[in-house]
């Protein structure tokens, strides 16, 4: 049993800045302890998360891995930037954060050097205006506004996952129901050759949610 | 914390700016030195990652002189206390960062990187 992360040094202000785990956010947290061993056994050497928020996700798989990984997590949103920073040292796990958008400041030193890549995106389908302006305003809303099917910034990420990935690594997913899961891991398999599979699903409230991991298909 | 690790795996992606992107020059860096825990296994496995004329002259600009211009065959103990002090215990809190070719500037600001761009500058 793995502990989640302390977050006691974050107060609710800080949540009127950064996006507070939720559902989402442990269903993920327990799909990465089923996978554990699993993740070990590719022995990594560099994680990404993006959009990584309270820092709480990163902080999780550095009590799994230990301190012979790098870990490196971005947020558009600085104040998440600051409270990533934070809970990485709360809890003993040296983060690395970057204020930037996707994978994006790191594209091109990391061609497929990437072991596991986690992200929790604005996954709520909105209106295209409101999920463009959270990107742009680069505050909390830009947590979820995900645009009419909710996909709007998780189709960037998608197009770049292939050229990030290292040849054994794995990214995890969080997605919704009206996200369209099965046309997502058909897209990335006839365009990428990444094979997805939903390791993990939960309904909660009223969000069904889905944990897909990605891997490069060999055969 | 911008430690000479995440520096080393940055790049400028400016519009169109594909070439000599790397690596970033610092300017006005401002330094504080953290110790961290030493694990040269860590260190051998990173390794392979690392641009190691960028590490090093990097390292020289901000005054550290302690690694060799060529990569060592030979990872003893000394060059890999070296390499940890310098990849992990310098920590850049203020300054910013330059891209080599196309001059745009990276501010970092409480230790971190803001590595945004403008909507009209993303490529």
């Amino acid at each position: 049993m793995i502990s989640t992360p302390d977050l006691s040094h974050l107060r609710t202000a800080d949540y009127d800045q950064v996006y507070e785990p939720a559902e989402d956010t442990f269903i993920l947290l327990d799909a990465l302890e089923e996978d554990a061993e699993g993740l070990k056994a590719i022995k990594p050497s560099v994680c990404l998360e993006i959009g990584s928020g309270s820092g709480c996700v990163t902080s999780f798989i550095g009590n799994i891995l230990g301190p012979s990984v790098l870990y490196l997590c971005t947020d558009i949103n600085p104040y998440a930037c600051k409270c990533t920073r934070w809970t990485g040292i709360q809890n003993k796990v040296d983060i690395n954060v970057v204020n930037g958008s996707l994978a994006t400041p790191f594209g091109f030193r990391l061609v497929r050097q990437i072991d596991i890549i986690v992200f929790n995106p604005p996954y709520v389908p909105t209106s295209e205006e409101e999920a463009f302006g959270a990107q742009i305003s680069r505050d909390i809303g830009g947590a979820w506004a995900g645009g009419s099917d909710g996909m709007q910034v998780t189709n960037i990420l998608l197009n770049q996952i292939e050229a990030l990935l290292s040849p054994s690594g794995r990214f995890y997913l969080v997605a919704l129901k009206q996200n369209n899961v099965p046309n997502i891991i058909q897209t990335m398999q006839e365009a990428y050759r990444l094979k997805g599979e939903v390791v993990l699903q939960r309904r909660a409230g009223r969000e069904h949610l889905f944990i897909i991991r990605f891997v490069r298909n060999l055969s | 914390m911008v430690r000479l690790i995440t520096h080393n795996l940055l790049a400028c992606h400016a519009k169109d700016c594909n070439t000599n992107n790397f690596p970033l020059a610092f300017k006005d860096a401002q330094l504080e030195i953290r110790e961290a825990e030493f694990n040269p296994e860590f260190l051998k496995g990173f390794l392979p990652k690392i641009e190691w004329t960028a590490l090093v002259d990097t390292a020289r600009q901000l005054g550290d002189t302690s690694l060799p211009l060529e990569q060592p065959e030979m990872l003893d103990d000394e060059f890999l206390k070296n390499l940890h002090h310098v990849l992990l215990e310098i920590h850049v809190e203020e300054g910013s960062m330059t891209c080599p070719n196309c001059g745009h500037v990276y501010p970092i600001s409480n230790g971190i990187p803001n590595m945004l761009l403008a909507e009209h500058e993303i490529g």
